[in-house]
């Protein structure tokens, strides 16, 4: 099982990202270069945090024409899983690959601090570690998470399932003090229409082992690597 | 071919929450500018482009902005293409 980390000029949680597949997870993790156009026979595909060509233009409008951006919507279409965490949820949606935007957050601060996520469907290939209404403590750290779409797409959103995480309070709750950037419904994650393609704002490769505070995002490297230990490996 | 002077505008698109604006509509308000209506913050994006004719150009530059000038889920944007002034 290979999973690899795309690093683009500005990344900044590449390493962490790599680091929970290796160790967390112990499994290969390998970096693909921005400018490449070969994916090196990965299983799964982690677009990490941080401020790719330093969120010029729009958070991640310049990375999401890159050349292994290429690739990484070929695979993605082909079945592959896909995680964009932060500036990768953001390059996802400019790359069309998740539906919506996400934009400056609601009180104009950046905000980096750890929050509370439920996890809504337990059934996807990045969650099934996880139960569904689980209330996972993991960090967030950006300006523009606030995300955005028009009603129609988060009713059909909604009505597809594909809302997979949500800012809630410790307790579980849904409530506007919970909700850290604004996001419309609250929403903290998202998956497309055939749950390949996983994009979040909070950081889950920054919550894998206690030392780091909080191991609420083990489960989503331990999904995907049960995902991919049953689905059977490419190559 | 003539180079055609090109200016894009880009502005959150109306109705979607516009906190740079208010923040900065607060900010005058702060320093006694009474009657400014709400504010919106976008980009000024300037630019020559060779084309045959100046329809030729705006069409491009239309073409540009859908694919990544601006953001068509929340921005809006506002294509100027002036021709060079005669010698």
């Amino acid at each position: 099982m290979k999973i690899g980390v795309v690093t683009f000029p500005g990344s900044n949680c590449d390493y962490d990202c790599y680091r929970a597949v290796r160790d967390a997870l112990g499994a290969e993790a390998v970096f693909l270069w921005h400018k490449d156009h070969d994916l090196q026979g990965v299983d799964a595909v982690f677009l990490p945090g941080g401020f790719s060509y330093g969120d010029y233009l729009r958070a991640g409008a310049i990375a999401a024409l890159s050349p292994i951006m290429r690739e990484v919507k070929a695979f993605g279409a082909d079945g592959g899983p896909v995680a964009g965490i932060c500036n990768g949820f953001q390059i996802l949606c400019e790359a069309g690959m998740l539906p919506g935007a996400l934009i400056r957050n609601r009180t104009l601060k950046f905000r980096s601090r750890p929050v509370y996520l439920r996890v809504e469907r337990a059934d996807t290939l990045f969650t099934s570690e996880y139960e569904r209404g689980d209330v996972l403590e993991i960090p967030i750290a950006h300006g523009e998470g606030c995300y955005f779409a028009e009603d129609t797409v988060l009713d059909e959103l909604e009505a597809n399932g594909q809302v997979v995480f949500r800012y809630v309070t410790p307790e579980g709750e849904e409530t506007a003090a919970a909700n850290p950037n604004g996001s419309a419904r609250s929403v903290a994650g998202i998956i497309d229409a055939n749950g390949n393609v996983l994009g979040m704002m909070p950081h889950p490769e920054r919550a894998v082992e206690p030392l780091l505070g909080s191991t609420g995002g083990l489960g989503l490297f331990r999904s995907v690597a049960a995902h991919l230990a049953t689905a059977g490996v490419r190559g | 071919m003539t180079d055609f002077q090109v200016e894009v505008r880009v502005t959150p698109r109306r109705g979607i929450l516009d906190p740079q604006g208010s923040a900065v509509r607060g900010a005058l308000r702060s320093l006694g500018f009474a009657g400014v209506g709400e504010v919106h913050v976008g980009r000024l994006i300037v630019f020559p482009v060779e084309a045959e004719s100046e329809d030729a150009a705006a069409e491009r530059v239309e073409a540009m902005c859908r694919q990544l000038l601006a953001n068509p889920v929340t921005e809006d944007f506002d294509v100027r293409v002036t021709a060079p002034a005669a010698a």
